[in-house]
């Protein structure tokens, strides 16, 4: 699970109040666009200690968060 | 030179970096005080000589990696290499590039894939895996070397001609995809430029139509790079560097 970890970084730039960003939340919705996207995934690295290429289109938290798991899983 | 003008503590990776135009851009880039990162297909006592002169001359870090561009994964693990090595990249040249010319009615279906797999696919390779990069640190010039051929086109080379005026479009997407992130994307369009690659050129008829009379030098191409390299606010440009025959 790294919904805590992506929604800090979220809150972090845009400055939503963390407590409103759910898993259900749309990335789009609170201001960030693709390219955000990747940029938040290469600031993770650090986090989970490894690389995640992101190669197809997420629209939710938990997309990308399910995302970065299936990865890790490989 | 402007005292602004260094390139002190960057790294830049050239594609193609072990003779001709490669060469003298990662000569000129690690005269400037970048770190140099070379990739050479085959050529490696070349590689290894340019890397020498790096360390001897300019005293900066430099190392070479024996890479085919048009490989996606193998690019990706160079690219993994080099970031373990060098920690960050901010320039990217985009160089490595070969010709198989033919006629079109005689082209063999390998000779054109080889040619568009290496000089197009291998920059869409080498960016695609330092893009990240790029993004996350907010600072990256990536330089595709095209050529006059895909502005103006050349019989003998449709496959040659069809990679290059691709990269200006390649050029082009990414200058428009990674503006917000300050990461600028720009295409250097050398003319005839005496090279091993174009050794067979020396002859071409056109030549003779080069305004300023000549064929240009690697140096020449260098000059362009080492432009584009400080020029914080040009992007998705394709500069000629061709003595105005293409104009």
């Amino acid at each position: 699970m790294y919904f805590d970890a992506i929604a800090k970084i979220i809150s972090e730039r845009t400055g939503t109040d963390i407590s409103t960003i759910k898993p259900e939340s749309k990335i789009f919705e609170l201001g960030i666009d693709s390219l955000d996207t990747v940029e938040i995934l290469m600031n993770l690295e650090d986090e989970i200690g490894m690389q995640i290429d992101l190669d197809q289109k997420v629209e939710t938290i938990d997309d990308l968060d399910k995302l970065i798991q299936s990865k890790m899983a490989v | 030179m402007n005292e602004n003008k260094s390139l002190n503590g960057k790294t830049a990776v050239v594609t193609g970096g072990s003779r001709g135009i490669g060469k003298a851009v990662a000569l000129r880039l690690a005269s400037l005080g970048a770190n140099i990162a070379i990739i050479y297909a085959s050529n490696e006592e070349a590689a290894n000589k340019v890397c020498e002169k790096c360390r001897n001359e300019f005293n900066v870090e430099a190392k070479c990696y024996q890479l085919d561009v048009s490989d996606f994964t193998k690019t990706k693990e160079t690219v993994m290499q080099i970031k373990k090595d060098f920690n960050a990249v901010q320039i990217l040249v985009n160089n490595a590039g070969i010709t198989r010319d033919n006629l079109l009615a005689m082209m063999r279906e390998d000779d054109y894939d080889s040619v568009v797999d290496t000089n197009l696919k291998g920059a869409f390779n080498m960016i695609r895996h330092m893009a990240g990069m790029f993004i996350k640190n907010h600072e990256g010039c990536i330089i595709n070397i095209s050529s006059v051929a895909g502005l103006l086109g050349n019989p003998g080379q449709c496959n040659y001609s069809a990679s290059k005026a691709g990269l200006i479009g390649l050029t082009k997407s990414v200058a428009r995809e990674l503006a917000s992130k300050n990461v600028r994307c720009n295409a250097i369009a050398p003319g005839f430029i005496a090279t091993d690659m174009t050794f067979d050129q020396q002859d071409n008829p056109l030549v003779e139509r080069i305004p300023l009379g000549k064929m240009g030098s690697a140096n020449d191409v260098a000059d362009a790079v080492e432009y584009l390299v400080f020029a914080s606010y040009v992007t998705g440009e394709v500069l000629k560097v061709d003595g105005g025959i293409a104009m």
